[in-house]
């Protein structure tokens, strides 16, 4: 290991204390993410996968350990503007058009005119909405608004990428579609991309790392580095034998933490 | 137009129970004309003389209608005996008001959201401000400021303005707290400003809550013009052609003058509607 790590986090502790005394949210998350790397986190709810990634996102503050982002603490990694988020839900403004949506985060950031209306045309053509840009949200299918969610996410071209279940209130086959864009547009902009899901195939199918955590507290169980080719993959990669081992793995991963307990 | 039917049924109730009560009540004064002229009262007589009465208790619907069909057109509209003339006196002053009361509104609401302290000390006072009635407000504002030289238009739309910045005030806190904690996240990530979350979400998400508050503030906006117009012997607008008509007791003036304010309000509810309708379409909200 020769570079530092762009995500490192050691001895991370999140309590939330509420009515009914402390929740440990996290509790003793111990990984180093390198740059490049697709990084899946996976487990049931309540193990504390989208509170590590808002950690990261310093949406919100730990209250033990260390965590740095790009060798800055997390806070000052946000107001440096180094990662794009990707929530659940597209959340896109339906007083806005598709490319007034993506060019939000420039306008906020303060982009030159000219600027921004390339940026907007470069990640509306990377996630294949190209003519796109006059709709409104309303006009686009619910993965045509992720795709877009997306490109707003990557406009002002931050290193990190973070994306919390976003293609979690999609059916199947749009998902598999989706995924598959996905791998193609990371290969292609070689960013660091922190992805939380509740699918094991989805996980397996995009990462080189699968980090498999387990609730009560929200701890790390395992890290499995994925021995599946880097880069992209094709969709029938997910009948190989090789899939399925991992596949295999993670589940039995998710066993052993309890997982599948009440 | 199936709702055509029951619209007019309704009306012809109402007509049916006001003719009635002109009857009703009009009827002392023939009664007492007849005994002192010592005369009977036959039906046909009681009828025809209560519907048509100089200053009737209650006018009849038709003397009403002829009343506010002279006041709005068989006038010259620059005449002091115009409806159209009061009606535009009360429109701009209402209108100015209006403005004021929903800027006031719309700036006290953006500091509500994003101070705590305003948050706590100033909420407490718009409310118990609207306590207090506006009937005893009016005329001690009215006549302060005519002490001090200040007349016509103003104080008429300050009165206005106290009616309207409420609603719009409680609306507007309302649309600017709207945003979901995702949509607030959104633009933390993008390390935005206060000043950018305001003018690029808070503001364009509270729209449909302006425009509920709009609705109510234009009535009040209204009234509370009329209401100014009532103390201090003034001499223009709906609500001076109020108090002329009940110091002389012409009711169908009275009538004519309070169905003209009606009329206006519908016309400035339904303006402030197409205008919403328009927005919010364009805003792709509707």
């Amino acid at each position: 290991m020769t570079a530092t790590p762009i995500i490192q986090a050691k001895g991370l502790e999140l309590t939330f204390q509420t009515n009914d005394g402390p929740v440990h949210a996290l509790k003793d998350i111990d990984l180093d993410i390198e740059a490049g790397e697709f990084v899946s986190f996976i487990g049931p709810s309540g193990c504390g996968k989208t509170t590590f990634l808002r950690c990261i996102a310093a949406l919100e503050t730990p209250t033990g350990g260390a965590l740095s982002v790009k060798g800055m603490s997390a806070e000052a990694a946000r107001q440096k503007r180094s990662y794009g988020y990707v929530f659940q839900a597209a959340g896109l403004y339906p007083w806005r058009t598709i490319a007034a949506n993506v060019r939000l985060p420039l306008e906020i950031m303060g982009y030159s005119r000219a600027e921004q209306v390339k940026r907007v045309e470069d990640v509306l053509s990377l996630v294949d909405l190209e003519g796109f840009g006059k709709k409104f949200p309303w006009q686009l299918s619910g993965g045509m608004q992720q795709r877009a969610s997306i490109a707003r996410a990557l406009a002002f071209d931050a290193d990190i990428l973070l994306m919390d279940e976003p293609f979690g209130a999609l059916d199947e086959i749009v998902r598999d579609k989706l995924n598959e864009e996905l791998l193609k547009l990371w290969e292609r902009t070689g960013k660091t991309i922190g992805f939380v899901t509740h699918s094991i195939p989805e996980a397996v199918y995009l990462s080189t790392k699968i980090v498999v955590m387990s609730p009560r507290p929200g701890r790390i169980y395992e890290v499995i580095d994925s021995p599946l080719p880097r880069g992209a993959r094709p969709l029938d990669i997910r009948d190989s034998e090789a899939f399925l081992q991992v596949a295999h793995r993670v589940r039995e991963g998710l066993r052993a933490g309890h997982a599948y307990e009440d | 137009m199936k709702s055509i039917a029951p619209v007019l049924s309704v009306l012809a109730a109402i007509l049916v129970i006001w003719y009635g009560a002109t009857v009703l009540l009009n009827s002392k004064w023939t009664y007492d004309q007849a005994a002192r002229a010592g005369e009977s009262v036959s039906i046909s007589h009681l009828l025809t003389d209560t519907m048509s009465q100089k200053r009737p208790v209650l006018p009849a619907p038709h003397q009403v209608a002829q009343g506010l069909w002279d006041g709005l057109f068989g006038q010259r509209f620059t005449s002091k005996r115009s409806l159209v003339f009061h009606a535009w006196i009360t429109l701009s002053a209402t209108m100015v008001g209006f403005a004021l009361g929903t800027g006031l509104g719309i700036l006290l609401a953006v500091g509500i959201t994003h101070s705590r302290a305003m948050d706590l000390s100033v909420m407490p006072w718009a409310i118990a401000s609207q306590t207090v009635p506006i009937l005893a407000i009016a005329p001690m504002v009215i006549v302060v400021l005519a002490s001090l030289g200040v007349t016509g238009l103003l104080p008429k739309a300050l009165i206005a303005a106290y009616l309207n910045f409420f609603p719009v005030l409680v609306g507007m806190v309302k649309g600017l707290r709207a945003p979901d904690a995702m949509q607030l996240d959104l633009l933390k990530t993008y390390n935005a400003s206060r000043s950018g979350t305001l003018w690029k979400l808070r503001l364009p998400s509270s729209m449909p809550y302006l425009f509920a508050s709009l609705k109510v503030g234009v009535a009040a906006s209204l009234v509370g013009t009329i209401v100014a117009e009532l103390p201090a012997g003034a001499t223009q607008g709906l609500g001076a052609r109020l108090l002329s008509g009940s110091y002389y007791g012409q009711t169908v003036q009275i009538w004519a003058a309070l169905f003209t304010a009606a009329g206006l309000a519908a016309i400035l509810v339904i303006a402030v509607g197409v205008i919403e309708r328009v927005v919010l379409r364009r805003m792709g909200m509707a």
